[in-house]
């Protein structure tokens, strides 16, 4: 049951995708899309949606919304102030690696965090350890070294997040 | 000796704006894609001088990013749709490329 | 009014472009240059891609530049994150006036 699920959630997006892309209604079109998102719900098997149950919450919809609002805001704060870094004659910056911690455990949800980590303000991230949760974060603007301190900083707001999203 | 090149730099850049938009007679769409080519030619100098081949790399992702701006920008003023084909294409190839090299910079580590 | 909207767009995103490649330039070592280029060409490129959807509107173009959006938005950091991981297990040192490396520290 749960693979034909994941299947058919495969097929759906493909299919999606393909609507959008192609822009048209014609039955020829419809016809080569189907075709396509089936090999491809076939040969992906459960890799893209591994838990299909998650799909059907509405809730996870709302707050993947809420995600994309404050991951916008955050971007846009990112280029204001690598903007400022960049153009100021004396350089200000202070670089260095430090090492933070995540309680999130699915693959999606850490690709994301990364995502999140790569284009919000003065951080960078480098390495995932996914057994440990550890993340090596290389940061433009060092303001402290110990892991709880720099976890705090960096990583708690968009983790609380994620974690309604994709836990 | 820092604030005597960001001095330089800065006059050089102003001048070339105002030269772009200001002085020159020509449509919107040159105007805009002589914008785009200052950061092509500044990516590109780092792709000649980086000191090692990770810099390189770097500035080789970064100019595949820039080429999808500049097929969108193509596609408006030319008023061909298809440009904004090539771009998605284009986003999806420089993407398994970097991942190419990046690759090629992890393995070089174990053969010395 | 929407080629204004759309042409504002399209300059404002081409500025940060021109700051990411600025960065490019000055910044001394290979992970501040992957840090601020990365994040100003990304957020550039998605505002020129934004300027053209508002110019074409909801037609075959426009969609497509939505879903390059949505492309450069995934694919850019990721690229990003292996070119980092690439250049430390190559060697590249960092900027010797960095604060700490506790990626080095672990790994030995």
């Amino acid at each position: 049951m749960r693979y034909i699920r994941s299947r058919a959630i495969t097929f759906t997006v493909s299919i999606l995708l393909w609507l959008l892309l192609s822009f048209s209604l014609d039955w020829q079109h419809l016809l080569v899309g189907a075709f396509a998102a089936l090999l491809v719900a076939w040969m992906m098997g459960d890799m893209f949606a591994g838990q299909p149950g998650k799909w059907l919450s509405p809730r996870r919809y709302g707050w993947f919304a809420f995600y994309m609002f404050v991951f916008a805001w955050e971007c846009f704060k990112a280029n204001i102030d690598v903007a400022y870094r960049v153009l100021s004659p004396r350089l200000p910056i202070n670089p260095g690696i430090v090492k933070v911690k995540t309680t999130l455990k699915t693959e999606t949800a850490l690709t994301f965090l990364a995502n999140f980590i790569t284009l919000t303000p003065g951080t960078f991230s480098v390495d995932i350890e996914k057994e440990s949760g550890y993340i090596y974060i290389h940061w433009i603007d060092v303001k402290t070294q110990n892991i709880e301190e720099a976890s705090r900083i960096i990583v708690s707001k968009s983790e609380r997040i994620l974690k309604e999203v994709f836990e | 000796m820092r604030s005597i090149r960001w001095l330089a730099g800065s006059i050089t850049l102003v001048c070339a704006l105002v030269f772009i938009f200001g002085v020159l007679k020509a449509e919107m769409a040159t105007k805009l894609m002589l914008y785009l080519l200052i950061c092509f030619f500044l990516s590109l100098y780092r792709i000649l001088k980086g000191p090692t081949a990770a810099d390189r790399s770097v500035a080789t992702d970064i100019l595949g990013i820039l080429v999808i701006g500049f097929c969108a920008i193509l596609a408006v003023y030319t008023g061909k749709g298809w440009y904004i084909d090539i771009a998605i294409a284009w986003a999806l190839q420089s993407f398994i490329g970097t991942l190419a090299l990046a690759k090629f910079l992890e393995g070089r580590h174990f053969d010395e | 009014m929407n080629e204004t909207a759309s042409l504002v767009f399209i300059l404002v995103g081409i500025s940060f472009d021109l700051f990411g490649c600025i960065g490019l330039i000055r910044l001394p070592d290979v992970y501040n240059r992957l840090q601020a280029s990365t994040k100003c060409v990304t957020l550039g490129t998605c505002g020129i891609l934004f300027g053209v959807f508002l110019r074409l509107g909801f037609s075959a173009g426009g969609v497509k530049a939505l879903i390059c959006i949505v492309f450069v938005l995934l694919t850019a950091p990721v690229a990003a994150h292996a070119l980092a991981k690439g250049a430390h297990k190559y060697g590249v040192k960092l900027w010797e006036r960095s604060v700490c490396d506790k990626y080095t520290e672990d790994k030995k």
